[in-house]
């Protein structure tokens, strides 16, 4: 009875109305996103998302993980925003458990967030380039984003998914050619944003491409959930690090980003101001970072106490919050991932009926979409 | 203290609602037949609950309970509504009218614990394939050919 | 002795180039000249469904650039493509979706399977009720890239392999059989 796939009967008042699929496998669809389009010529009237191509039943999973097991999996679930996504689950872990993390671990943890959110960014603007039909864009925000992990494949060990974030502090101290790579690349990037401006912001046709395409309204935004550059750029204050600051944001300053248009090309430049606020808290903080230990001392086996906690980080993509139930195990008894492509998505239909295909591929390009993060 | 005044303020719309501050946040337990009244007055009272950040289940073997936060954009409260529902036929009123986000999370709900939610628009499987049996979190899942245990 | 350019080149080729005043002759068998071809030139399909896709994103970028090897350009329809390169976790619902796309591919066509999570479910292996455990179970594979997730450098590695099998011009069964002691 509930199953995805109607059954068509009356085709009376839908006379000349086509149905089309985008995806699974489609180069702009960033994963593996099916959309059923109902098209009237080329005008969309409905979008239906079909999720689940992706779903590797993670929840589940992670009921018979360890506490300490379970935070590497979230890496693997937004995977352009690793670190962010591990802060949080060891967050959750810390404040249940009430252990108290070093200054250095802090700061250091803030750096690397930045870092990621920046490498997130240059990517997203390099696919978003490329769905529209820009391959130059590409190649350049690589050339950044190599960079980037290159500076974390000294200190984690990895280039992607990076476990280097523990509930107590960090994995490993820093690689002693931290701070030079770091200045380095904060100098080369203020040389090249004017290149990125110059390519596609000022570039006519991508503005005519963007305003006025997949417009939000405030209300619709909170409505639906939307946070992050979407909430943002339809000028809701939705940024986690200025309400409920955690580590040292409160310490350092950066603006929240707003802008009022809500359509894309507001959430473009939400984005490329974001990135921009970032290089200024990782100026402010990579000559000041504190002498001391980076872990703290916490048991091998970690057993939070009875009772529900929630803590909520902002990735590069929106709230990501984690909200575990734990009866006084070694595992938890139930873990919810509160994803914020998830709440983004179902803003789409809404977004984008009545407009053309071209310019829905604008708007799913500012929405960011990362599938395993919706999919869990 | 902000949490007083919600308090007087639940009680006296809905006045079977207990409270428990164990938590972070002020918890609130109502019956899941009054939800969606109290859910329509919450949305438009003066503390303006507009943001439903997380809508979940949870599989306690004797019942399941639905766990709602709500928070407010412009004075920045947060509380946490939950309803006890029965395992056997669990039912609920849908607030995908209310806030508009609950459409996709009370889908990925009913396919995978099983929830029922009345008059919701369009209540399909969402996340999982179309001819799958059984509701995957629920604790008395088994699957033997899948799920390879450790 | 350093090796001219001409004299690479002979190497590579399968094949003898015999210069005569006025042009030269190439004398080579049609099998040895038609898989050199083939290897050569490989043309991926775009398939990523998961982490893995980044990294494969990255070898087709400036720093560890593939198309110097001849994979130059990315076809995202299967019916131009030669090659799938397997990047991510294959779900219950993407399996149909999987064998579709590769029926749809003309022969001759080869399968990477990229990342833990295609070799064998990788860390979604235990207690999992939706993925499939490999991506061998759905279609057969030449080449396994193990990761989490490779390193670009660990895909060339991989499509030079590739390269080398098809130049050898052995099909998988094979290359499969035990060596007969």
């Amino acid at each position: 009875m509930y199953s995805q796939t109607e059954i068509i009967k009356d085709t009376s008042d839908t006379e000349g109305e086509l149905v089309i699929n985008v995806g699974p496998q489609h180069p702009a669809t960033h994963g593996v996103l099916h959309l059923v389009i109902t098209l009237d010529g080329e005008t969309i009237k409905k979008i239906e998302p079909h999720l689940g191509y992706i779903h590797r039943s993670i929840e589940k999973m992670c009921e018979s993980l360890s506490y300490r097991q379970f935070i590497y999996v979230t890496s693997r679930m937004d995977y352009l925003s690793s670190h962010i996504n591990n802060l949080g689950c060891a967050h959750n872990v810390e404040k249940s458990m009430q252990i108290e993390v070093p200054q250095r671990a802090k700061v250091i943890r803030v750096l690397m967030s930045e870092l990621t959110r920046i490498a997130s960014h240059e990517l997203w603007l390099g696919a978003m380039a490329m769905d529209l039909g820009a391959f130059t864009p590409f190649f350049y925000a690589f050339r950044e984003r190599e960079m980037i992990t290159e500076i974390m494949e000294d200190t984690c060990g990895a280039r992607l998914t990076m476990n280097y974030i523990v509930p107590g502090g960090l994995m490993y101290d820093l690689h002693p050619d931290f701070q030079q790579k770091v200045k380095a690349f904060v100098k080369q990037f203020k040389h090249k944003v004017t290149e990125y401006e110059d390519l596609v912001t000022n570039n006519v046709i991508f503005q005519n491409r963007m305003k006025g395409v997949g417009v939000l309204s405030k209300e619709d935004a909170i409505s639906y959930g939307c946070t992050g550059p979407v909430g943002r750029g339809s000028g809701v204050h939705c940024d986690i690090r200025k309400i409920f600051p955690y580590e040292v944001y409160d310490t350092v300053e950066f603006d929240e980003v707003l802008e009022t248009a809500g359509d894309s090309f507001a959430r473009y430049m939400v984005r490329v101001r974001e990135m921009n606020q970032s290089i200024r808290i990782i100026e402010q903080l990579i000559d000041n970072i504190p002498e001391g230990d980076f872990q703290a001392k916490t048991k091998a086996v970690l057993k939070p106490p009875k009772g529900e906690f929630y803590t909520r980080v902002e990735t590069a993509r929106g709230e990501f919050g984690v909200y575990i139930v734990s009866e006084g195990g070694t595992t938890p008894y139930r873990i919810k991932f509160r994803s914020p492509g998830f709440s983004n998505l179902s803003a789409l239909e809404h977004m984008a009926k009545g407009s053309k295909i071209g310019d829905l591929m604008a708007t799913m390009g500012t929405l960011d979409l990362v599938i395993p993060d919706i999919d869990r | 203290m902000a949490n007083e005044e919600i308090k007087e303020y639940i009680s006296s719309i809905q006045p079977t609602a207990t409270f428990d501050e164990t938590g972070e946040w002020l918890n609130i337990l109502t019956e899941p037949s009054s939800w969606k009244s109290f859910a329509k007055e919450l949305r438009h009272s003066k503390f303006d609950f507009d943001y439903l950040f997380c809508l979940t289940c949870i599989d306690w073997k004797t019942h399941l309970t639905m766990v709602y936060h709500l928070s407010s954009t412009t004075y920045r409260n947060t509380i946490v509504v939950k309803a006890n529902l029965d395992r056997a036929s669990p039912e609920i009123e849908t607030v995908s009218d209310i806030w508009r986000t609950a459409e996709f999370h009370e889908r990925e709900v009913f396919e995978l614990f099983g929830v029922v939610f009345i008059n919701h628009p369009d209540l399909r499987k969402l996340i999982l394939t179309d001819d799958f049996e059984g509701y995957p979190l629920r604790k008395d899942f088994e699957d033997p050919i899948n799920m390879i245990k450790l | 002795m350093e090796l001219t350019e001409k004299e690479k080149a002979q190497n590579e080729f399968p094949g003898e180039i015999i210069d005569t005043p006025g042009g030269g002759i190439v004398v080579s068998s049609f099998d040895g000249l038609i898989n050199w071809a083939r290897a050569n030139s490989l043309w991926p399909l775009t398939f990523a469904t998961s982490c893995c896709g980044i990294e494969m994103m990255s070898t087709a970028s400036s720093k560890y650039d593939f198309s110097r090897f001849g994979f130059e350009v990315a076809r995202a329809t299967p019916r131009q493509a030669d090659v799938i390169i397997i990047a991510g976790t294959i779900v219950n619902k993407m399996g149909p979706v999987l064998k579709r796309l590769y029926d749809q591919m003309a022969d001759p066509k080869y399968v990477i399977a990229m990342g833990a999570c295609a070799i064998s479910g990788g860390p979604f292996f235990y207690n999992t009720y939706s993925v499939v455990k490999g991506a061998d179970h759905i279609i057969p594979v030449d080449v396994y890239i193990p990761g989490c997730p490779p390193r670009p450098e660990a895909l060339l590695h991989a499509l030079i392999s590739l390269q080398e099998k098809i130049k050898s011009g052995l099909t998988r069964e094979q290359i499969r059989q035990p060596k007969e002691q």
